[in-house]
């Protein structure tokens, strides 16, 4: 496949924006000056740029509690997800959710999920209305190894099979499951495999190589564009950091990640693809770099900045007060 | 005013909603070619569509979830549970995703989708198809929970509960379908969140819903009778609660009773007479007395499943014990 100088520009700044936003949280975190925990997606870049770079705006994605790269990946604002890990009032949601939680709904973004599993059927709902409204948008459903064994992702395949649902499942394979490695509770070797008992395609990609990941996930949104139902995309890829910032990750060895950092890191990948074949140089990989970082500083400095939410604000946005009124946004 | 079945209420509010807002849909189990156990959805699909009164899978967490999803993308689903006892099945969905969507977003999207859940001890049903489980869903912020008592309200509560932009869980007692009452024609909403006194007294409140509330009403038959005068409330809403109905009523008759059929630990009642006791202890000249079912699953003897369900007697026998 061809990509234009356009496009590979585009995915090296999303998969580096991703990386160093990630960096940056795992800085402020060990800091103290993010509550809570926070789950960081370094290492799987390559997934969630690939999958989305074949979404448009109106496309529907649900994500997991490793949310940001999707999020950012999707389109949203780096000011307002910083300030929404801070837990600030101008965060995207107004500070009420945090790490685990964040959702942007103008670009179709239906929000992280704390609950593993949990984002399957949403996507499919979404789905359902996009096939009830005669639209043809798509929802992409991002989840992980571990939730492949939830009941709700056997539901929610055969679902969304059944009715033919305009939805592509994308597990991204890490390889654990907070500690546990997926073979030792997964009773299949590609969770890919799993497609054939809801008859429909089911793809192994390697999540760690942005091409093919969009390659693979073109043929599956394109299919589900036009009619032809869901897929199931396996990206085979690998947690760099622990499962969370400060898990003293005694499941594995330092070598392991190591040796994966040096082999097989998404954007090594794509330095070394991109600079082999002279499509970009290291001065402009240099420049994107540069750009992202101060796109970044500035959300950390407007996160710093912002007010947190008030106490009168605890109570806001439970229910909807005016009724009908309000439908249709 | 003319007389329908509750069944048929509830059919006219899903008809005139689908009608009126093509966002409306509804989906479950054995809804479009059965027509819903209980007779409740016949003739929607052939007026609407089997794309738009859908049967689903046996799959209540994508049911749910589905539904949630739909409503977040801008429909306004409404999903029927076949039972209430399997919605324990999709709690996650229920209290986890659909109460709290909103608030944990920060209010950037809203889930105006309506649960409907057949509940009730109906016919030796036994243990896992005869709960009443509205006490659980008290306890989840986020959450509207009505709970009709009879044909009128049945229909204008769903009509309200659909058009209602916050998820809703929508009751419906199993024996109350075939039950016939005067419904007014065409348009009709009861509003969410307001009560109904339902017949006037001096001497005690009794509070109820749905079903056990036409017990709670013959109750009160008995108990004038005997001299004793019951105003006789009709929560209709559980969540939110009209407290200004039943501290208005409790002013006045200075005796509290509340009776349902859910069990009596943990139940509505727990709750009714705790705002009570917080707030207007003063008033009360005596304790505050819960009817309900027994601490235990229900029976499936015929010789069993009465005695655990709250009677009218029980319901005389808690008014004369505070009167
Ligand atoms: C239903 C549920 N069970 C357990 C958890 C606790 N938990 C959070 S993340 C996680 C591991 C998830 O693994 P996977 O799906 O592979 O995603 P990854 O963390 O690898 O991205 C677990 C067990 C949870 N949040 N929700
Ligand atoms: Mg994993």
């Amino acid at each position: 496949m061809e990509f234009s100088q356009e496009q590979l520009e585009a995915f090296y700044r999303t998969m580096y924006t991703i990386r160093s936003f990630e960096e940056k949280i795992n800085d402020l975190f060990l800091a103290g000056e993010i509550p809570g925990f926070v789950h960081l997606y370094i290492g799987e870049e390559a997934v969630a740029t690939g999958v989305m770079a074949n979404l448009r705006k109106t496309d529907y994605i649900t994500s997991t509690h490793r949310g940001h790269g999707h999020t950012i990946a999707k389109g949203a604002d780096l000011k307002r997800m910083m300030a929404e890990i801070f837990g600030k009032r101008t965060g995207y949601c107004r500070g009420k959710g945090g790490s685990m939680h964040i959702a942007d709904f103008s670009i179709g973004m239906l929000g992280a999920n704390g609950v593993v599993g949990g984002g399957f059927n949403l996507a499919v709902g979404a789905a359902l209305a996009a096939k009830l409204m005669g639209t043809d948008q798509v929802a992409v459903c991002f989840f992980g190894d571990g939730a492949s064994n939830r009941g709700t992702f056997h539901e929610g395949l055969n679902m969304a099979a059944v009715w033919k649902l305009p939805v592509v499942f994308v597990c991204e394979n890490n390889q654990y499951a907070s500690t546990t490695p997926y073979r030792t509770t997964t009773s299949v070797e590609n969770i890919a495999d799993r497609a054939i008992g809801y008859g429909i395609p089911g793809v192994v990609v390697d999540g760690n190589d942005v091409f093919a990941v969009y390659e693979a996930a073109q043929a599956a949104v394109e299919r589900a564009r036009s009619g032809g139902g869901p897929t199931l995309l396996e990206a085979k890829t690998y947690r760099i950091k622990g499962h969370f910032v400060g898990d003293p990750e005694l499941y594995r060895t330092r070598q392991e990640v190591e040796e994966h950092l040096e082999n097989d890191d998404p954007l090594k990948n794509f330095r070394r693809q991109v600079l082999a074949a002279s499509r970009l140089s290291e001065r402009e990989l240099a420049e994107i770099e540069a750009q992202v970082r101060e796109e970044i500083e500035e959300a950390v400095d407007f996160a710093r900045k912002s007010p947190f939410p008030a106490p009168e604000e605890l109570f806001e946005d439970l229910y909807v007060e005016s009724g009908e009124a309000a439908c249709g946004k | 005013m003319r007389e329908i079945t509750f069944a048929e209420a509830t059919m006219e509010a899903m008809a005139e909603e689908m009608e009126r807002d093509s966002r409306v849909f509804l989906m479950g189990e054995d809804i479009a070619r059965q027509g819903g156990i209980f007779g409740q959805f016949k003739g929607l699909p052939q007026k609407f569509g089997f794309d738009r009164v859908r049967d689903t899978p046996i799959s209540e967490t994508a049911i749910v979830g589905a539904g949630i999803g739909a409503a977040l993308a801008g429909m306004r689903p409404v999903v029927d549970m076949h039972f209430v006892d399997f919605i324990t099945v999709a709690m996650d969905e229920v209290v986890n995703q659909m109460a709290k969507i909103r608030y944990m977003f920060g209010g950037q999207c809203k889930v105006p989708m309506v649960l409907r859940a057949p509940d009730g001890a109906a016919r030796s049903a036994a243990a896992q198809h005869s709960q009443s489980l509205e006490a659980w869903f008290v306890h989840v912020p986020g959450l509207k929970v009505v709970i009709p008592s009879n044909p009128a309200d049945a229909k204008g509560l769903l009509k309200a509960a659909i058009r209602d932009d916050n998820p809703v869980l929508y009751f419906e007692n199993k024996d109350l379908f075939r039950m016939k009452g005067p419904v007014p024609d065409g348009e009709f909403l009861v509003p969410i969140g307001k009560a109904n006194v339902v017949r006037e007294g001096r001497d005690v409140t009794i509070v109820s819903y749905s079903i056990t509330l036409h017990k709670a009403l013959k109750a009160a038959d008995k108990l004038a009778e005997e001299g004793i005068e019951a105003e006789v409330i009709d929560l209709r809403t559980i969540v939110p609660l009209d407290k200004e109905t039943i501290f208005a009523s409790v002013k006045k008759t200075k005796h509290l009773v509340i009776a349902h059929e859910a069990t009596k630990n943990g139940g509505v009642g727990s709750e009714v007479a705790a705002v009570v006791a917080e707030e207007m202890i003063d008033y009360l000249d005596g304790p505050i007395k819960r009817v309900g079912a027994k601490f235990v699953p229900i029976p499936f003897s015929p010789a069993l499943e009465p005695l655990m369900l709250p009677q009218i007697e029980d319901i005389v026998a808690a008014v004369k014990e505070i009167c």
